[in-house]
């Protein structure tokens, strides 16, 4: 907390809270160093940058209204599918394609919403399961749409503003799905900072007391899941449209779970966690399995066990502590 | 007499085959002070969980001022007004007073479902906000989380939370719990200094708190109403002595 923040108005305080950290600016402008240190790595680069986009909108649920889910891959693959589908049917432009995806993502967010908006703790956990599962089996057994277990077949993506193709190097990749994750970001955070964002802590922090201040909880957790799936839907979208590929693996239940992981590992809650999260899974991800494939989830299991049980609020939350103590000395 | 701010008719409400309201008909005349006592288990906090909507009474029904809200769903009873605290600390640890009571003035002004414009620049929500709590003598922590505030002012944001919601009729549930004896007067000279216009009516044991500040006084027992009437009443009732008061060690 701020030390000048004692002096402030209460105004003045709840604006500094949400003012942008000098931190905050050296992380976006270190996710553009790759252009230059590591152009070979720029396609990891724009998986990365899908998985933190995915992150974020698990944070929003579960890091900030404290709903937890297990099937948050339904999104993202309806994102991916739709985005393919899309490109093949209507056309390859891909900010439109962006947009649709994300609207159906949400759509069915919404839809579900209902259900999820009535459950918490373990009851939740299985029925976003649930739901993942099913949808995924629905997606196998759709062939003629999804083409089942082969991958969506056909995607035509056209060049960015016509001008930048999606190539194998990954430059527009990378460029693509950084900008994408940076504008959504700045729409999270200025979600979080609004009185929107407040009630969904208000809902995190104490489920009981929210009607007792005449909150309807259930209304507030309706909309941040619809704007989650969305969000999920616009990662799902993003990997579809940089990859031209869609395969079934986008709605499985691995990716539900590495996502999750993802978060626990960055810290829920903060919105940089899921980012950060993401940047590490990825990366560990890419070099374990350089040193045997097979089993590059042994490390990850060490480094969540670790990360739990020594950091309960993920890496940045141990970060933050290690600062504020040092401040406080 | 006045218009009645709350009252209930015939309110029922059972565990099982254990009764924990039976039959029970309020009256509160607006701005009342009535203290609800009676022993452990007699439903008092039943009672305003009924009233709350927290609990759906199996029979009769609950009217704030002239309107039936016995079915309606909790935080609709507090937008029309039906506010209450809770007898064990039920705060937001990781928001602090400002950002927590900001949130109910919010919600009370319908802007918590706003997501695109950040929350300093409703100055008046923040203010109002402010001034509940420099009223509840909480402004002096109120960028403290509320985790590590002093029990006693978690006490006092308990009742600020309720205030933010503008009610015309607050419930508090033990509002002095845990609070050494010389510091719950402080806790009551905050109750006490709320408006006339405000209907009250408070858990409390200790009889002194009781006997100061209450207008009326209802003792439940079993979940019934046993008697009530004003504090004199009550202190000179021979059954309320056996039942209640002589039941206590300290009385």
């Amino acid at each position: 907390m701020p030390v000048t923040a004692v002096s402030a108005s209460p105004q003045q305080y709840l604006q500094l809270l949400s003012r942008w950290h000098p931190l905050e600016i050296a992380f976006w402008l270190a996710t553009l160093l790759p252009f230059v240190l590591f152009p070979t790595y720029l396609s990891l680069g724009s998986q990365i940058a899908v998985a933190a986009l995915f992150a974020l909108s698990l944070d929003l649920i579960l890091g900030y209204a404290g709903v937890v889910s297990l099937g948050h891959a339904a999104f993202f693959g309806i994102g991916a599918y739709s985005a393919g589908l899309f490109s093949k049917f209507v056309w390859g432009e891909p900010f439109s394609g962006l947009l649709v995806a994300a609207a159906i993502a949400a759509l069915v967010g919404y839809a579900s919403s209902f259900i999820v908006a009535r459950f918490r703790h373990l009851t939740l956990i299985m029925i976003t399961l649930g739901l993942g599962l099913l949808l995924h089996e629905a997606a196998n057994s759709a062939n003629w749409l999804t083409g089942g277990s082969d991958g969506l077949q056909g995607i035509n993506i056209w060049p960015l503003l016509g001008l930048f193709k999606f190539d194998l190097y990954g430059t527009t990749a990378y460029a693509y799905a950084l900008g994408v994750l940076f504008i959504v970001f700045l729409m999270a955070r200025r979600l979080i900072n609004s009185p929107f964002g407040l009630a969904l802590r208000g809902i995190r922090e104490n489920w009981v007391r929210m009607p007792a201040i005449g909150a309807n909880s259930r209304g507030h957790i309706r909309k941040i899941y619809t704007i989650s799936a969305g969000v999920a839907g616009v990662a799902g979208a993003v990997i579809a449209q940089t990859t031209s590929t869609v395969s079934l693996e986008a709605l499985s239940f691995e990716r539900s779970a590495d996502v999750l992981v993802m978060l626990v590992l960055g810290g829920a809650g903060r919105l940089y966690g899921g980012l950060v999260g993401a940047a590490i899974f990825m990366i560990a991800r890419d070099q374990f399995s350089g040193i045997a494939p097979q089993y590059w989830y042994f490390w990850i299991g060490i480094l969540l066990v670790a990360v739990v049980m020594f950091l309960p609020n993920g890496i940045l939350g141990g970060l933050s502590k290690i600062i504020t103590r040092l401040r406080g000395r | 007499m006045s218009a009645t701010a709350l009252s209930t008719r015939g309110l029922s409400m059972s565990f099982g085959s254990l009764v924990v309201a039976r039959d029970i008909e309020l009256s509160l005349p607006v701005g009342a002070r009535y203290a609800l006592i009676g022993p452990n288990g007699a439903g008092k906090t039943t009672l305003i969980n009924l009233m709350t909507g927290v609990l759906t009474p199996k029979t009769g029904k609950i009217f704030l001022g002239n309107d039936d809200i016995t079915a309606l769903e909790p935080q609709s009873r507090v937008r029309r007004g039906l506010a209450r605290t809770f007898q064990i600390n039920t705060l937001f640890a990781g928001l602090n007073p400002l950002e927590a009571v900001t949130l109910a003035v919010a919600e009370r002004r319908s802007i918590a479902a706003k997501f695109w414009q950040k929350i300093a620049t409703h100055k008046e929500v923040i203010e109002e906000a402010y001034e509940i709590l420099v009223k509840l003598k909480l402004g002096d922590c109120c960028y403290q989380p509320t985790r590590e505030l002093p029990y006693g002012r978690q006490r006092l944001l308990e009742i600020a939370l309720a205030l933010a919601t503008k009610p015309k009729v607050l419930l508090l549930d033990e509002p002095a719990a845990g609070v050494p004896r010389e510091e719950s007067g402080d806790i009551f000279e905050v109750v006490a200094s709320l408006s006339n216009e405000l209907t009250l009516l408070f858990i409390e044991h200790d009889m002194h708190v009781v006997f100061r500040f209450a207008t009326h006084i209802i003792v439940l027992v079993g979940g019934a109403i046993f008697t009530q009437g004003s504090p004199a009443d009550i202190a000179a009732d021979p059954g309320v002595r056996e039942v209640y008061l002589g039941n206590r060690k300290h009385a």
